[in-house]
C-alpha cells in the first residue's frame, strides 16, 4: 500500500512498490489524462508534476511517490481554466491530442519558474516531448501567449 | 412525441460512446444524444443515389446533435464532417454537439470510399462533401415543413437563419429547439436535390469562418478518450508478446515463473505469439518479462534484411530486361527514350519507415455467448467488425465497434492485428472485458511499414530539351497483395497505392509506369501519403535534374510542363514569390517540389544548408502554398499542412526501420528518431482556395513535396550533389558531397 496526494486527495494503492507511478495513475485511479508513449522517458507524454516538479510518470516508482503531491493534467486547473488549458484552444494546438497533456504539463512547469521565456528557452525546455502530428509550432505560440495573458 | 416524428424512414440510432469508469468516475461522450429528441432522418434523395440516412438530433432545448461518421486522428473531421450539415441545414454551431457514429457502414459509409467506414487515403471530406450537405440541406426543409405546420404559414413564405425559422412577411420567429418540441416531420419526407445546395456566398461556415474544433476542449484537460483510456467494469487487462521474426511461433512457452505473478490470469498460445491476462496492467508487463519463449525458426522472413534487398530491388529496377505491370502507359516512352539526345536515369530509393503514432496500438474488447463489443482506435470500423468477427468466429452483424479517439492514425490503425489481440483474449476469459496495450517496443518491432522502394527513372530529351519520354519503375514489395487480396488480384497485380504519386499531370508525349513486385514477405502497409510519400520524391528530383542538365530554372521547368494546369502553376507561382525564389541566401540554398496527390495542387520551397563535417542538414524554412479546392475551415489546413510537411522533414532526415534477419533492430524512440521541436524550421502556409471547386484530401497533401524540395535544395546548395536515398543519413550526405 502506498500512500500519496494526487490532485489535492489522498490515495492508497494497493500495487508493488515498483509499479511505475504511469499505470497507478491510469489504471488504479482511472486518471486517463496522463499517457503513456514510450516507457523509457524519451517521449514526454506521461509528464506529471511530482511536488511541483516536471516528472516523467513511466520512469517513476510508486514508491518514490509515498507521501508526496501528484498532479496530473486533470488537476492542473478545476474547470480547464489554467492559462495554458486556454492559450491551447485560443491557438487550437491539438490534432490527435495525445501527447498534449504531457506538453501542457511539462510548459506549465516552465511558466511557473520562468513566466516570460524566450523561445529559445522554450525549445530548450519542451525539447523532450515528442508530437507526432508535429503542432511544436502552436505550443511555442500557445506557451508565448500564456506568457503574455497571464 | 417520438413515434409521431419516426416517420416511414429508419429511426436514428441512440447509442453513444458511453465509457462509465471506477472508483474516480471519469464518464465521457461526445455529447449525448437526447432521449426526447426531434428525430430528423434523411430519406433517399431524388436521385437516388445514397442511402437513407440517420444523422441530426434536435432537442428541446435548441441542441442540435450531429453524427460524425469517420475516425478522428488528428485531421480534424470530427469538426470538418458535421459542420457541413450544420452549414446547409443553418444551425448555430455553439449550439452543436457531435458524436461519433457506431460501427454502421450501411448508415455512415463513406459514400465515396467503398461505402465502408474508414478513414484514410485523404478521402473522408472528399467522399462526404456532397452527401452530408445534402442531409443538412434536407434536414433544413424538414424544419420549414415542420415550422410552416407550426404557423400555420406557407412554406414558401419561410427561410432560415442559424438556429430559426422566420416568416419573412411577419418576421416572426421560432427556433429549432420550439420546433423539436411542437413540430411533426411531414410525411412524405421533402425531397430535395443538390440544386437546392447552397451557394458558397451563403456559406456560414464553409470557408467563411474558423470553428474552434469540437475535440480540442477535451484535449487539454484529459477528458478525451482513446483506445488506451477505455475503462471498463470488471475489465481485466492483455498482453501479447510475438516472435522477434514475423510468422515464427512458439515452440515451447516456459511459463512457470510467468504464471505466479501476482495478479496473472491465464496464458495462453496464439496462433501468433503467446498471451498473457491479468488483473493489472504491470502484472502483464511483468508476466512478459517473465514468460520464457523458444521460437520456431522456419520463417522465410529470417532471409529479409533491408539494406540488402534495397540493393536488389535497385538492380531490378534499372535492370531493362526485367518487366513489371503498367500503372500507366501512355505512348511508347521506351522508344522514345531510346531516340533521344540526351538520357537522363536515376534510382531513388526509400528506407521502410514506421508510423509511430504516439498513442501505441491497443483495443478492448468484451465477447459473451452471442456479442462481441470492441472499443478500439480504428481508422476502419467496418473493417474491424469483420476482422473481430472472423476471431471470435461469429458473424460480423453480431460485432458492435465503438470507434474512440485515435492517438495518431497515418495508416496503421487500418491494421487488424491490435483487434486480434483483444478479441483473442477475450475469448478466453468470456463475459469479462480485456484491454490489451502494445509497449512501445511492441509497436515498433511489429509495425506495418511503408514499403522499402527502389525507383529507376528514365527520361530522353530531345537536343532542344523537349522532354521526349518519360519512364518510372517502381520495384517493391506489394501492400494490397496482403490488405486487399482481391483488389490486388483484380488490378492484375497492380498495386495502386504502392505507385500513387507516379501518375502526375505534367503533360509528357510519353509516360510509362511500371511497377516490379518484388515479395520478400515482411508486412508493409499504408504510411501518410504512402506511395506518394516516395514517387514525388524521385519525380520531383529529376524534374530538377532536367533543369539542371538544360541549365533552366526549376520553377520554369514544372511552369512549362504544366502549361494547361491554371491551379497547379499558381501553387508554384505564389510560392516562388513567397520565398524571394531567386535571391541568394548566403551559405544556404532554395528547393522546390510540387505535388497533385490527394487532389490538391501543393508546392513547397525549402531553405536548406548542410554542416560539411558531420554531414547535418538543416531546413531553416519552409514556403508552402495549396489549392485543397474549397477551403473549408483554413485554419485546419494550416495545421495539417504545417505538420504534414514537418513530419515529410523528420522521414526525409532521420527515420529508418533496419530488418536484419527478419529482426527490427529499432525499439524506441531512442533508436527510431523523429523530428522535435528544436529541429523544425518555420514555416509559411498560404491557401489558395477556390470555393466552387470540390475539397482535396488535406491530412496527407503537405508530406511528398518536402522532401524532395530538401534534396533540390541540397544540389543547388552544392554545385549538383544528388541525394537519392531517403533518409538523408549524416553518412549518406557525406558521400554525396564526397562524390
Amino acid at each position: 500500500m502506498t500512500s500519496f496526494t494526487i490532485n489535492g486527495r489522498v490515495v492508497e494503492i494497493t500495487a508493488e512498490p515498483d509499479t511505475p507511478l504511469l499505470w497507478a495513475i491510469r489504471e488504479h485511479l482511472k486518471l486517463t489524462g496522463t499517457k503513456y508513449g514510450c516507457g523509457l522517458a524519451q517521449c514526454g507524454a506521461c509528464t506529471v508534476h511530482v511536488d511541483g516538479e516536471p516528472t516523467r510518470a513511466c520512469v517513476t516508482w510508486l514508491e518514490d511517490v509515498a507521501g508526496k503531491e501528484v498532479t496530473t493534467i486533470e488537476g492542473l486547473s478545476e474547470d480547464g481554466s489554467h492559462p495554458l488549458q486556454k492559450s491551447w484552444i485560443a491557438e487550437q494546438v491539438p490534432q490527435c491530442g495525445y501527447c498534449q497533456s504531457g506538453q501542457i504539463m511539462q510548459a506549465a512547469a516552465l511558466l511557473k519558474n520562468n513566466p516570460a521565456p524566450s523561445r529559445e528557452e522554450i525549445v530548450d525546455h519542451m525539447d523532450g516531448n515528442i508530437c507526432r502530428c508535429a503542432t511544436y509550432d502552436r505550443i511555442i505560440k500557445a506557451i508565448q501567449r500564456a506568457a503574455r495573458e497571464s | 412525441m417520438k413515434n409521431e416524428l419516426n416517420v416511414h424512414t429508419r429511426s436514428i440510432s441512440r447509442r453513444s460512446f458511453l465509457i462509465t469508469a471506477g472508483t474516480v468516475g471519469i464518464a465521457v461522450s461526445y455529447g449525448n444524444l437526447a432521449s426526447q429528441a426531434f428525430a430528423a432522418t434523411i430519406a433517399t434523395e431524388t436521385a437516388g443515389n445514397y442511402r437513407p440516412n440517420a444523422w441530426v438530433t434536435i432537442d428541446h432545448d435548441g441542441t442540435v446533435t450531429i453524427i460524425s461518421p469517420a475516425s478522428e486522428m488528428g485531421q480534424g473531421v470530427m469538426t470538418t464532417l458535421p459542420l457541413l450539415i450544420a452549414d446547409e441545414m443553418d444551425a448555430e454551431w455553439s449550439k452543436v454537439k457531435v458524436v461519433q457514429s457506431p460501427s454502421d457502414a450501411e448508415k455512415y459509409g463513406n459514400p465515396g470510399f467503398y461505402g465502408i467506414q474508414l478513414t484514410g487515403g485523404s478521402e473522408t471530406v472528399r467522399g462526404y462533401y456532397e452527401p452530408l450537405r445534402l442531409v443538412g440541406a434536407q434536414t433544413r426543409m424538414i424544419l420549414l415543413h415542420s415550422a410552416a405546420e407550426i404557423l400555420d404559414k406557407p412554406v414558401t413564405e419561410l427561410n432560415t437563419e442559424p438556429g430559426m425559422v422566420v416568416h419573412t412577411p411577419t418576421q416572426t420567429r421560432i427556433s429549432y429547439g420550439e420546433i423539436s418540441r411542437l413540430g411533426k416531420i411531414s410525411d412524405p419526407l421533402p425531397q430535395i436535390s443538390k440544386t437546392d445546395l447552397k451557394q458558397p456566398e451563403q456559406w456560414h461556415y464553409i470557408g467563411k469562418q474558423d470553428l474552434p474544433r469540437i475535440d480540442v476542449p477535451s484535449k487539454v484537460d484529459g477528458s478525451a478518450i482513446y483506445g488506451i483510456d477505455v475503462q471498463l467494469p470488471d475489465m481485466l487487462y492483455g498482453a501479447v508478446i510475438r516472435p522477434p521474426v514475423q510468422g515464427e511461433t512458439p515452440a515451447t512457452i516456459d511459463d512457470s515463473e510467468a504464471k505466479n505473478v501476482v495478479g496473472i490470469t491465464r496464458i495462453v498460445r496464439l496462433p501468433y505469439g503467446v498471451g498473457i491476462i491479468g488483473e493489472t496492467i504491470e502484472a502483464t508487463i511483468r508476466a512478459k518479462e517473465m514468460l520464457s519463449i523458444e521460437w520456431t525458426t522456419g520463417s522465410r522472413i529470417r532471409n529479409y534484411s533491408s539494406a540488402s534487398l534495397i540493393d536488389e530491388y535497385r538492380k531490378a529496377g534499372s535492370d531493362l530486361s526485367q518487366t513489371g505491370v503498367n500503372a500507366v502507359k501512355k505512348g511508347e516512352a521506351a522508344q522514345a527514350i531510346a531516340s533521344s539526345d540526351i538520357l537522363i536515369e536515376a534510382d531513388y530509393l526509400s528506407d521502410h519507415v514506421y508510423h509511430a503514432t504516439m498513442e501505441p496500438m491497443n483495443a478492448t474488447a468484451l465477447v459473451s455467448d452471442d456479442e462481441v463489443e470492441v472499443w478500439a482506435p480504428t481508422q476502419g470500423p467496418t473493417f474491424t467488425q469483420g476482422f473481430a468477427a472472423q476471431t471470435a468466429g461469429t458473424t460480423t452483424d453480431k460485432v458492435k465497434v465503438h470507434t474512440t479517439m485515435l492517438g495518431g492514425g497515418f495508416g496503421r490503425r487500418a491494421e487488424r492485428d491490435f483487434v486480434d489481440d483483444a478479441v483473442s483474449l477475450a475469448k478466453e476469459v468470456k463475459g469479462r472485458p480485456v484491454k490489451v496495450v502494445w509497449s512501445r517496443e511492441d509497436d515498433v518491432r511489429h509495425g506495418k511499414y511503408r514499403p522499402l522502394v527502389a525507383q529507376h527513372v528514365r527520361v530522353g530529351l530531345t537536343s532542344s530539351g523537349a522532354i521526349s519520354g518519360w519512364q518510372h519503375r517502381v520495384a517493391a514489395d506489394s501492400i494490397f497483395a496482403r490488405t486487399l487480396p482481391p483488389v490486388f488480384e483484380d488490378a492484375g497485380g497492380l498495386d495502386d497505392v504502392v505507385t500513387e504519386g507516379a501518375d502526375f499531370n505534367y503533360d509528357m508525349p510519353t509516360h510509362e509506369v511500371e511497377y516490379l513486385r518484388q515479395d520478400n514477405g515482411l508486412d508493409i502497409g499504408y504510411w501518410r501519403a504512402v506511395g506518394c510519400g516516395y514517387t514525388k520524391f524521385a519525380v520531383e528530383c529529376v524534374i530538377d535534374e532536367i533543369a539542371a542538365t538544360r541549365n533552366i530554372d526549376p520553377a520554369q521547368q514544372r511552369l512549362e510542363l504544366l502549361a494547361g494546369e491554371p491551379r497547379a502553376r499558381k501553387v508554384i507561382e505564389n510560392t516562388v514569390k513567397m520565398s524571394d525564389w531567386s535571391r541568394p541566401r548566403e551559405g544556404r540554398a532554395l528547393g522546390l517540389a510540387y505535388s497533385d496527390s490527394f487532389g490538391a495542387h501543393c508546392a513547397a520551397v525549402a531553405e536548406v544548408s548542410v554542416n560539411r563535417e558531420n554531414g547535418q542538414i538543416r531546413v531553416h524554412k519552409v514556403w508552402t502554398s495549396v489549392d485543397p479546392g474549397v477551403a473549408i475551415q483554413p485554419q485546419n489546413i494550416e495545421a495539417q499542412m504545417t505538420g504534414a510537411i514537418t513530419h515529410g522533414i523528420s522521414h526525409a532526415l532521420y527515420e529508418q526501420i533496419n530488418v536484419v534477419n527478419g529482426e527490427v533492430q529499432e525499439g524506441n524512440f531512442d533508436t527510431y528518431r523523429v523530428i522535435r521541436m528544436s529541429e523544425i524550421p518555420e514555416v509559411e502556409v498560404s491557401i489558395l482556395g477556390d470555393p466552387t471547386q470540390k475539397p482535396s484530401g488535406m491530412g496527407e497533401v503537405g508530406l511528398p513535396p518536402i522532401g524532395p524540395a530538401i534534396a533540390n535544395a541540397f544540389a543547388r546548395l552544392t554545385d549538383g550533389a544528388r541525394l537519392r536515398h531517403y533518409p538523408f543519413l549524416p553518412e549518406r550526405v557525406l558521400e554525396a558531397l564526397n562524390g
